[in-house]
């Protein structure tokens, strides 16, 4: 999933402190999984908001509303009847979800309750780590399951570099060194000789806006 | 026991400290009231292990927001007793009226 942190306080409250009536928007898919902008920390993040507002005796109306997904037109619908009541939006989905909002309501200032950090997993609630760049060429298959893109440091995706050292990254000794745990993994499994397959380098200049369309399925003419 | 306790400490019960959200702490400081305590069981006793050190983490976590609203996090506390201390429960309300009457009315009160 996407994991999130909410901004500090003092952040958002700086965005949105020109504006007397604002709706914040929750996500409750990935950002309320890892507790960053689900309906619970809309909750939390308005009566922060509502409290400093009164305490500098510039109150603030607050509304609120947690949609399924913000990163998918159909559940932004929802929105649509609501959002002209407000001065301003704050999102408090990932990035994308944000810029779709923005997007629809294109009229209105939107603003980031969070900032969107990583694809990543849930080692035990509240504590995410990340596992994945989605560099769009994975390489899972011949490198045992660890990523060498996301766990390398250097992203290296033909062994380990010089920096190896009994198990840990030269950048940190807590910090394993991907190719490492990789030469480990594939030895256990008995198939060490994949690790010589040849990855060609990447076209990392490739960094516009990707779009994925799925066999089966078309770009609508009018989208 | 006919014990006494300030009268102005209005009890919530909940079936266990592990129940306290931090919405309801939160919640009750936005709506004016000068301090939140909770009064969870003896460190280490829970009945269901980890109620109470849940609790302790959400008041931790609310001190941290009114830090950041710009209130004084210590009108959130957390206190701890064994049920059949009676006389703990009293002195504790005692403290914590004590204490706040010090820190004074919310600012927030009537606003």
């Amino acid at each position: 999933m996407i994991v999130a942190k909410r901004k500090p306080f003092e952040e958002i409250k700086s965005m949105i402190k020109d504006y007397k009536k604002v709706l914040n928007v929750g996500c409750g898919t990935c950002v309320a999984v890892c507790l960053a902008g689900g309906e619970k920390e809309v909750d939390v993040l308005n009566a922060e908001l509502d409290m400093a507002r009164k305490l500098e005796e510039s109150p603030i109306e607050l509304g609120k509303i947690t949609v399924e997904r913000q990163c998918d037109r159909e559940y932004l619908e929802t929105l649509d009847s609501m959002v002209d009541d407000y001065d301003a939006i704050l999102s408090m989905a990932c990035g994308a979800g944000i810029q779709f909002l923005a997007e629809r309501f294109a009229h209105k200032p939107v603003f980031p309750g969070v900032d969107t950090s990583f694809i990543g997993i849930n080692q035990d609630v509240g504590w995410y780590e990340e596992r994945c760049r989605s560099c769009n060429s994975c390489v899972l298959g011949m490198t045992g399951g660890i990523c060498p893109v996301t766990m390398c440091a250097k992203g290296l995706y033909n062994g380990p570099c010089g920096g190896t050292n009994q198990g840990s990254c030269e950048i940190h000794k807590d910090q394993p060194c991907a190719w490492y745990m990789i030469y480990e993994r594939l030895e256990r499994q008995g198939r060490l000789d994949s690790i010589m397959d040849v990855v060609p380098a990447q076209d990392w200049r490739n960094q516009t806006p990707r779009t994925v369309i799925q066999p089966g399925y078309k770009k609508p003419e009018a989208a | 026991m006919r014990l006494e306790y300030p009268g102005n400490v209005k009890i919530i019960r909940v079936p266990c400290t592990g129940k306290v959200d931090v919405m309801h702490l939160l919640r009750a400081i936005q709506k004016g009231a000068d301090g939140v305590y909770c009064v969870g069981c003896l460190e280490g006793t829970c009945h269901y292990n980890e109620g109470n050190f849940r609790c302790r983490e959400r008041v931790n976590h609310v001190r941290m927001l009114l830090e950041e609203v710009g209130l004084e996090s210590d009108r959130v506390r957390m206190y701890n007793l064994s049920s059949g201390e009676g006389p703990t429960f009293a002195a504790y309300a005692k403290e914590m009226t004590e204490h706040i009457k010090g820190l004074g009315p919310n600012p927030l009160k009537n606003k």
